[in-house]
């Protein structure tokens, strides 16, 4: 186990008959794309077992905000289904309404370690919703599995 | 609740009437009691959202598996003129030629009985399945190309089954067009490990029994009797068709927005089918279409060697000869009678959870298939049971051509894990004659029977309303679970 534990990712789990669906929040519009990152890789597997040993950085671009969590979300999920990686934890490095770029911390899926929970398949952009309400940042994002 | 106001067409049929941008009206295929179920969720709104994309002919339709989906619904079928019309990479969903084959054996389910365990533990072993499922065989991107423009024949020229195999599949397991320069390298890396490969969800492999037979002549013309064990195989083309229509989403998304096409959904995002993005979604569509066409004829050819090795018989005294082979993920440019004359014109018809239903006679099927129509199969989940059907010239008339493509969810995946908590599904199912063999537990759990909806029901929508027939019932014995 590592040293220092992860946190677990904060969202939570929303109803749809097909697929699978979450809400993440953030006090600040970063705080919730790195927070959605992590929710993505805790989906596969828990990633309060994954080592911070490896670091990718993803740059990527949208036409709004909900485009560009959503690109940013394929992204993430392209770091497992791609290359095999978990990732332990996420920091934005920089962003603004069009664009981010993230640094993800985590290591190659070990089969022996790592228990995968759920195959996420593709992040959707049907009734992808980010806005800024009272008590912060909260996002819906819609997952095939 | 969706307040949408429906109009009673007849006993099977009803009209979601066009209202704000809808270019043409929606029809569903339903009883009114799966009427109400679809009405909790947004799957009615989305036949609405459908009959907005430019080019769209006739109507939006809905087969009464229909469930939400994103984007299009599953279980929606729409058609589009080549001219004028869009292709949308939503309209045919992530796991492209998503699809079944049903192959039978000559061994009648009675005799295989006492070998039930056996056999679905062989074929546990020799068939990768699972999340992240990888398989035997990695190929080098050159071969990969192959597989993509060759499909099913691919397979069949390496050793996987034989030409016979294909004429018995839709489109002889390759569509043409397909061009693997279109096929991004992100989509064929993740297509070069998972060649052969089941994956999880309501992927499946069965071996079950013929139960009932609705049509004898037809059941007798296709090769299936009552009590003949057959095994059922329904999985698609894995990472690689994923990432297509991903990065398709992606790139039409953007260029929605530069054309000013207003979509009440963005995942409906197309791109006109004359355009270059439309030409290129189609040429990598078609290459993920053969490489499923391909996986399919490989999980068949390893299910046809556990069934040798297993019950030590030759291949003559097993005699398991594929069925058909469906998919009902997919767009395809077909000629479809318009009008009251009836005028063919070439269409391009997306099936998203919808299956192709041509009638007797039809000159796009092969010759054993000429007079008793095109084979329709329905998978149903792992407690109930499947359908074979038979299309038929009211399918070609009202819908395209098609027709359901299995039970549909009624329970969202989380609601099933829910109403499954303390309960041995795998004991339940074995109380009910069906032993599982499954690699993931949360799978058993989601798939619960009660998560779909009644597969008779459905099926008894699609036989009424005649847009395909019943031709005979399978019931599992032995289901192998991604």
């Amino acid at each position: 186990m590592p040293d220092d534990r992860n946190l677990k990712p904060r969202y939570r789990f929303i109803d749809h008959t097909a697929d699978l669906g979450i809400e993440v929040r953030g006090e600040t519009e970063r705080d919730l794309f790195a927070n959605a990152a992590l929710a993505v890789h805790d989906l596969i597997a828990d990633t309060r077992t994954v080592r911070p040993r490896e670091s990718r950085v993803i740059s990527v671009s949208g036409i709004d905000s909900n485009d560009l969590l959503v690109n940013f979300l394929r992204e993430v999920l392209y770091l497992f289904n791609g290359e095999r990686m978990l990732a332990a934890n996420c920091t934005i490095l920089e962003m603004d309404g069009e664009r981010v770029k993230a640094e993800l911390r985590g290591e190659i899926f070990d089969r022996e370690r790592h228990a995968l929970k759920k195959e996420i398949k593709a992040v959707t952009h049907h009734q992808a919703d980010l806005r800024r309400g009272k008590g912060g940042w909260k996002a819906r994002i819609i997952f095939d599995v | 609740m969706s307040e949408l106001r429906l109009e009673r067409l007849d006993a099977y049929r009803w009209k979601v009437p066009m209202h704000g941008g809808m270019r043409v009206p929606g029809i569903i295929y339903a009883s009114e009691k799966m009427l109400r179920e679809m009405g909790k969720d947004e799957s009615l709104r989305q036949v609405a959202n459908v009959a907005h994309l430019p080019g769209i002919v006739r109507c939006s339709l809905a087969m009464p598996d229909m469930h939400w989906g994103y984007g299009f619904p599953i279980g929606g079928v729409a058609a589009f003129d080549p001219a004028e019309g869009v292709i949308s990479p939503g309209g045919v969903g992530y796991d492209i030629n998503c699809g079944c084959r049903l192959l039978a054996t000559g061994l009648a389910a009675e005799e295989i009985k006492p070998r039930l365990h056996d056999l679905i533990s062989a074929l546990y072993r020799d068939i990768p399945s699972g999340v992240g499922s990888t398989g035997s065989i990695r190929l080098r991107i050159q071969e990969e190309k192959k597989v993509l423009r060759e499909g099913a024949a691919w397979a069949v020229r390496n050793g996987y089954g034989s030409a016979e195999d294909l004429e018995a599949t839709e489109d002889g397991g390759r569509m043409e067009g397909a061009d693997p320069d279109k096929v991004s390298d992100r989509a064929l890396e993740r297509g070069r490990d998972q060649l052969g490969t089941l994956g999880s969800g309501n992927h499946f492999l069965e071996i079950e029994k013929v139960e009932e037979i609705f049509d004898g002549d037809t059941a007798q013309a296709l090769g299936l009797w009552k009590g003949q064990a057959a095994v059922m195989i329904h999985s698609g083309s894995r990472g690689l068709g994923h990432q297509v229509c991903d990065d398709f989403i992606a790139k039409m998304v953007r260029l929605d927005q530069k054309m000013g096409l207003n979509l009440p959904d963005r995942q409906l995002a197309c791109a006109y089918i004359s355009s270059r993005e439309g030409e290129d979604y189609y040429a990598a569509m078609c290459c993920a279409a053969n490489y499923a066409w391909a996986n399919r004829q490989m999980l068949m050819h390893w299910t046809r060697e556990c069934f040798e090795k297993t019950l030590r018989k030759s291949p003559r005294e097993l005699g398991m000869k594929l069925i058909y082979d469906v998919c009902h993920n997919i767009a395809k440019f077909e000629k479809i009678p318009l009008g009251e004359e009836g005028r063919e014109k070439d269409l391009c018809v997306h099936r998203k959870g919808a299956t192709r239903a041509f009638p007797p006679g039809h000159p796009a099927l092969p010759e054993r298939f000429r007079r008793t129509g095109q084979p329709v199969l329905i998978p149903g989940d792992m407690g109930t049971g499947s359908y074979v059907l038979a299309g038929t010239s009211k399918a070609l008339a009202e819908t395209f051509g098609s027709t359901c493509h299995g039970a549909g969810r009624l329970m969202s995946r989380a609601q099933a894990v829910k109403s499954s908590r303390g309960r041995q599904i795998r004991k339940e199912m074995e109380e009910r004659g069906v032993l599982v063999m499954s690699t993931g537990k949360a799978t058993l759990q989601e798939e619960i029977p009660e998560a779909y909806k009644d597969i008779d029901e459905v099926v008894n929508i699609v036989h009424g309303a005649g847009i395909s027939k019943k031709v005979a019932r399978l019931r599992p014995l032995a289901c192998l679970k991604g």
